[in-house]
């Protein structure tokens, strides 16, 4: 009858917390934490046919960036370095030349833009351009919105574009929408 | 008198350690859930540019993912060392990018396909040449919306530098 009575012995837990150790280490080693980034692009729409007739522009609403294959810049005819592509372009944005834009602070210059909905960026590179490079002027020219956006929000609502409500951001969205073309590349070496 | 010897004599209990499986598992668990399975064996050089105007992917699961880059040294004998894009675990032509997307997208729910996004992750030695054939394919293939994969500069004169 004793020996009927006597209990299973407990499973020894103890080595529990090595195994689970094992585990969280073996998920560390083969997961990767890092979160995907970048710069967030809308491609143009594919059309089989060629356009019959562009839509024409003036062209003192068109920002011309053009970037060779030794990652030089070119905006608007004159020689440029990357550090001055942004204030050049918010310049550009910004310049309400016809004064509808009752937010733009702009120069109101009559050879730039008329306002910033009407303002286009076209962005023209090489095909011997380098990847990187590239991505530093769209860096720039998207940093020139972002700026410009941040800079209304912080006057009308005293915070960030980023921070904004839906409506909010809407309105800003409105003001200064973002036009950013991108020409088939050229290969002039 | 006998009761205070007694207490005297008794020792600190040493810590439990029952617990330490339980908050193990805890990690154990954070980690299942913030981390993804390394997908694919890079086999194409991927040093990302960097740059500071970037926005975080959101639900990975409608993100398509190219590399594009110059072979790893090991794998330059086979296909040489221009730039290549990987698709999966194979290196691949350009015009197998458009397929390869729409592929992907019939894989993807169809309420959430207009939601997709192609993440680009190119080397940022690369020319511009290959990307632009390859946004043309995916122009073709009607996947429009793309992302520049790169890694967060800490200001803007870390961009400006050495250019």
């Amino acid at each position: 009858m004793a020996r009927n009575k006597r209990a299973i012995p407990e499973i020894n837990a103890g080595s529990m917390a090595d195994i689970a150790f094992l585990l969280l280490i073996f998920f560390l080693v083969t997961t990767t934490m890092d979160v995907d980034k970048g710069i967030n692009r809308k491609l143009p729409a594919w059309d089989e046919e060629e356009q019959v007739d562009p839509p024409k522009l003036k062209q003192k609403n068109i920002f011309t960036v053009l970037v060779n294959s030794n990652d030089q810049l070119l905006v608007e005819d004159e020689y440029l370095s990357l550090d001055q592509l942004r204030r050049k372009a918010k310049e550009f944005i910004d310049n309400n030349g016809d004064g509808s834009c009752e937010y733009c602070r702009g120069l109101r210059n009559p050879e730039s833009s008329v306002n910033p909905g009407k303002a286009i960026i076209s962005l023209q590179n090489d095909r011997g351009t380098s990847y990187d490079m590239y991505i530093r002027v769209q860096n720039e020219l998207v940093a020139a919105y972002t700026e410009l956006r941040d800079e209304l929000a912080n006057r009308m609502y005293g915070k960030n574009f980023e921070d904004c409500g839906a409506d909010a951001k809407k309105f800003i969205k409105e003001v200064y929408p973002q036009f950013l073309s991108e020409a088939e590349p050229l290969n002039l070496g | 008198m006998g009761h205070l010897v007694k207490k005297k004599k008794k020792e600190l209990p040493p810590v439990s350690t029952a617990s330490l499986p339980d908050i193990v598992f805890m990690l154990l668990f954070f980690f299942m859930v913030t981390t993804v399975m390394r997908e694919v064996d890079l086999k194409v050089e991927n040093t990302k540019p960097k740059a500071t105007e970037i926005q975080k992917l959101e639900r990975k699961s409608l993100v398509t993912y190219l590399y594009v880059g110059a072979p790893k040294s090991k794998y330059q004998s086979l296909v040489g060392t221009e730039p290549r894009v990987q698709l999966n675990d194979k290196f691949a032509n350009i015009s197998d990018v458009g397929p390869f997307v729409i592929e992907e997208r019939e894989a993807i729910n169809e309420a959430e396909r207009p939601l997709m996004t192609v993440s680009i992750k190119a080397d940022k030695r690369v020319k511009m040449g290959i990307i632009t054939d390859i946004k043309q394919e995916l122009r073709k293939a009607q996947a429009l919306k793309i992302n520049y994969s790169s890694t967060p500069a800490a200001s803007a004169d870390d961009i400006y530098k050495d250019y």
